[in-house]
């Protein structure tokens, strides 16, 4: 007898294995269809818009769109001396296409990004093309190179050449303060104007203390929260919440009417006499006035994640650590302390992910000196409308974020991480 | 060496959470050095708040605890030298089985090659030698029992308390746990307080029992006197199974009291009743009972079966007997078992040394 080995049929002859798989497909497709929505929700407004974005950050194929001719006339140019007459003239006949269909400005704009000068040059073409002054029997490089100087200038023509291939990384380098230059080298911008790294450190630094403060404040209050008998822990617990259910702007400016030189905390220092009158210390516009907003804003993604899991301890692994003969901080650190972790990891990976990406409070209360990289992106969004640039940075903000997950998964393990 | 009959003592130790209800009422308790002494009762009954007390993580309201002839209510529960079994094994679910029962002795700065020695007989006395790299969830739950025990006598304690050890463990695991138990306290000696409310527990493992109800010691004594004599009705209701007749003292004469119930007259052996006229609960033992007697007792009566069920070692019946309908008869299974009828009238017949007049119900 090996009933084992003999294939086990249903009732209407079929191996139960394939009729037992049949089964399970359906019940897989009626799974799949359940999460679908939200796949294709997740989709449209989640992995769509990021390589919308990633394209918008390198995309440069609106001058390599415009000039179409000239493009195919420079690549037998070798972009060291004045390029020859037949590049001036698919120039010229690309340049009056555009002047036709009014859209030579954006054209003067983008090279004017490349190098400084260009807007007022195309200026000055498009308006001889509009007057007929220029003769199309006649050589149209020397016509050119008379409108104005920098038309004889070689360096204007590799510019134009430098923006010929589709994709650049331009956007990227001028994120960490750097640039392509004329000769396609990576340079540094000058020390003066390096305004993007000191950004990127300070956002790095604000986040870091962020979640340090969070953290330092969050653990006594989510212990407290897991330990206190439920009456109590309720109403600590909303009190942990109400802040959370408030609007952020609200709370924002609650703090701008708090720390303010005229404000509440100024004036209780200066009623108990712990500054003078006249020498109200600064807290808001600065980086004093983010901490403290964005500490309290964020205290609630580290609580909560701790609270979760200090919930699950036991207490009597504490008091079973004082009955082994540990004081009360050895059983803390060696038993109570190593069990909290996941919920560490987890409140400080949330707390350090949203600060990094702050945007409202810093805006508000941070002034000069407290913006955070998220402002000046959202500046070149709102401002500039460069948005190829604010792609860019959110990207690099992006994989900032990765990174650092990634550097958490291998230390801790994101396995480790409780939630709830 | 002579073992101290005072180790542990508890003298007049009240406890009170709110200020309103004592917990424990006025304890007087002395347990002596290498004793196995159980608190059996209730919960609610403040057997645990006293362990806790002794153990240190409550204080008590009034009185002291002694160890030892010292006065420890003011040292903290780490500087005690007590070893604790948690209800639910409390292993630290993040170390191994070899730093869990090295925790104690790293922070007594022990050196490592003592540390691997002691751990390693600790661990050999549950016989669980090999597991020291494991995690405590990688174990079952005897297992982790076992580690619990061999790290609550890993530092060689004075005292080690169990708090309902055994609670989460199935039937026959538990069974085989308490005889381990058992076995380990007579090889090291050690002086045991277990807190339990299975009372079959307490019964095996014991040298003594202490039954706690409403936050006293309702009576002291080893297994077989609690068993047999139960000095009032609580301890014989708690301890085992029990038969009841209420009724009044008509005639007491030394030993023996009569005691009038409302239908019939019973002999009874007088325990806590004094005088004629008081109230009494006659408790007897289910097997003290036998079903026509062949000697002569001097309780005999007449009662009807009501219900007979088979129980594979004993068959127990219900009898109407003297107005009470719950009457108890343990019948052993022998091959002359008598044929048993519901609705048959039987004879039964006791001794009045066994039913116990104790204190009304």
């Amino acid at each position: 007898m090996s009933s084992e080995t003999r294939q086990i049929l249903t009732t209407d002859g079929i191996p139960l294995e394939v009729s037992l798989k049949k089964a399970e497909k359906k019940n897989k497709i009626k799974a799949f269809l359940l999460v679908a929505p939200l796949l294709l929700f997740l989709f449209i407004t989640y992995v769509f818009p990021i390589g919308e974005m990633f394209t918008r950050s390198v995309d440069d194929r609106m001058v390599t769109n415009m000039l179409p001719k000239t493009f195919k006339a420079m690549e037998s140019w070798d972009g060291k001396e004045l390029p020859p007459e037949e590049v001036f003239t698919a120039f010229y006949s690309d340049f009056k296409f555009l002047v036709e269909n009014e859209t030579q400005g954006k054209l003067g704009q983008r090279l004017n990004k490349e190098k400084n000068g260009f807007n007022t040059i195309t200026k000055k073409l498009m308006r001889l093309i509009k007057r007929n002054k220029i003769d199309e029997s006649q050589s149209i490089k020397e016509q050119i190179m008379k409108i104005h100087k920098r038309w004889a200038n070689v360096e204007y023509w590799q510019a134009i050449k430098r923006t010929a291939p589709p994709y650049t990384m331009a956007k990227y380098l001028k994120g960490m303060d750097m640039y392509f230059a004329a000769d396609g080298s990576i340079a540094q911008v000058d020390e003066d104007r390096r305004i993007h790294r000191i950004l990127w450190l300070r956002t790095l630094e604000i986040a870091l203390f962020v979640t340090i403060f969070c953290f330092l404040m969050g653990y006594p209050i989510a212990h407290l929260l897991a330990t206190l008998p439920m009456k109590y822990s309720n109403l600590l617990m909303i009190c942990v919440l109400l802040p959370f259910w408030t609007s952020l702007l609200v709370r924002t400016a609650s703090w701008m009417i708090l720390l303010q030189t005229q404000g509440v905390v100024n004036d209780f220092f200066v009623m108990i006499g712990l500054v003078a009158d006249d020498n109200r210390p600064t807290m808001m516009y600065n980086k004093v006035g983010t901490y403290v907003a964005m500490t309290q804003i964020l205290l609630p993604f580290m609580v909560l994640p701790l609270y979760s899991v200090m919930k699950t301890i036991s207490p009597s692994l504490m008091r079973a650590g004082k009955s082994l003969g540990g004081t009360p901080f050895v059983a803390f650190w060696k038993v109570y302390f190593p069990l909290t972790i996941p919920g560490i990891g987890a409140g400080c990976l949330l707390v350090f992910i949203l600060a990094i990406g702050y945007y409202i409070t810093p805006a508000l209360v941070g002034g000069a000196s407290g913006t955070l990289i998220s402002n000046q992106i959202a500046y070149h969004m709102k401002a500039t409308l460069d948005w190829s640039f604010a792609s860019a940075m959110g990207l690099m903000l992006l994989s900032g974020v990765l990174v650092i997950y990634w550097v958490y998964n291998k230390l801790v393990g994101v396995d480790n991480i409780k939630l709830g | 060496m002579s073992k101290n009959p005072e180790f542990v003592k508890f003298d007049k130790v009240d406890k009170s959470y709110d200020g309103k209800v004592l917990v424990v009422k006025d304890l007087q308790l002395d347990i002596a050095e290498g004793e196995f002494i159980t608190m059996l009762g209730p919960s609610g009954s403040g057997k645990t708040t006293c362990l806790m007390m002794l153990a240190g993580f409550e204080t008590p309201t009034n009185g002291e605890i002694l160890l030892d002839g010292n006065i420890i209510s003011n040292i903290p529960p780490h500087k005690r030298g007590i070893g604790m079994v948690f209800q639910n094994y409390a292993l630290f679910p993040h170390m191994t089985v070899y730093e869990n029962l090295a925790f104690p002795l790293r922070v007594r700065k022990m050196e490592k090659n003592e540390i691997d020695k002691k751990v390693d007989k600790a661990l050999s006395m549950v016989s669980l030698n090999g597991f020291e790299t494991r995690m405590p969830g990688q174990l079952s739950g005897g297992q982790q029992q076992r580690v619990a025990v061999a790290r609550a006598l890993v530092f060689d304690p004075a005292v080690v308390l169990m708090d309902e050890p055994l609670g989460a463990l199935d039937k026959n695991l538990r069974e085989s746990m308490q005889y381990e138990i058992k076995h380990i306290h007579e090889s090291i000696g050690v002086t045991v307080v277990y807190v339990t409310h299975d009372q079959s527990e307490a019964l095996t493992m014991s040298n003594r029992i202490a039954v706690f109800n409403d936050g006293k010691v309702q009576q002291l004594s080893n297994p077989s006197e609690l068993y047999e004599k139960p000095v009032n009705s609580f301890v014989a209701e708690f301890i085992g199974e029990n038969n009841t007749f209420n009724g009044e003292v008509s005639d007491i004469s030394g030993e023996k009291c009569k005691v009038k119930l409302s239908n019939g007259e019973i002999l009874a052996s007088a325990i806590s009743v004094k005088s004629k006229g008081e109230q009494t609960t006659v408790s007897l033992r289910p097997e003290r009972a036998l079903i026509e007697p062949g000697e002569t007792m001097d309780n005999m009566f007449s009662g009807k079966v009501e219900e007979v069920i088979y129980h594979g070692d004993h068959t127990r019946v219900r009898i109407n007997l003297l107005g009470n309908p719950e009457f108890i008869l343990k019948v052993p299974n022998s091959t002359s078992n008598l044929e048993l009828k519901v609705k048959q009238d039987i004879k039964i017949g006791w001794n009045s040394s066994d039913a116990r007049a104790l204190d009304p119900k």
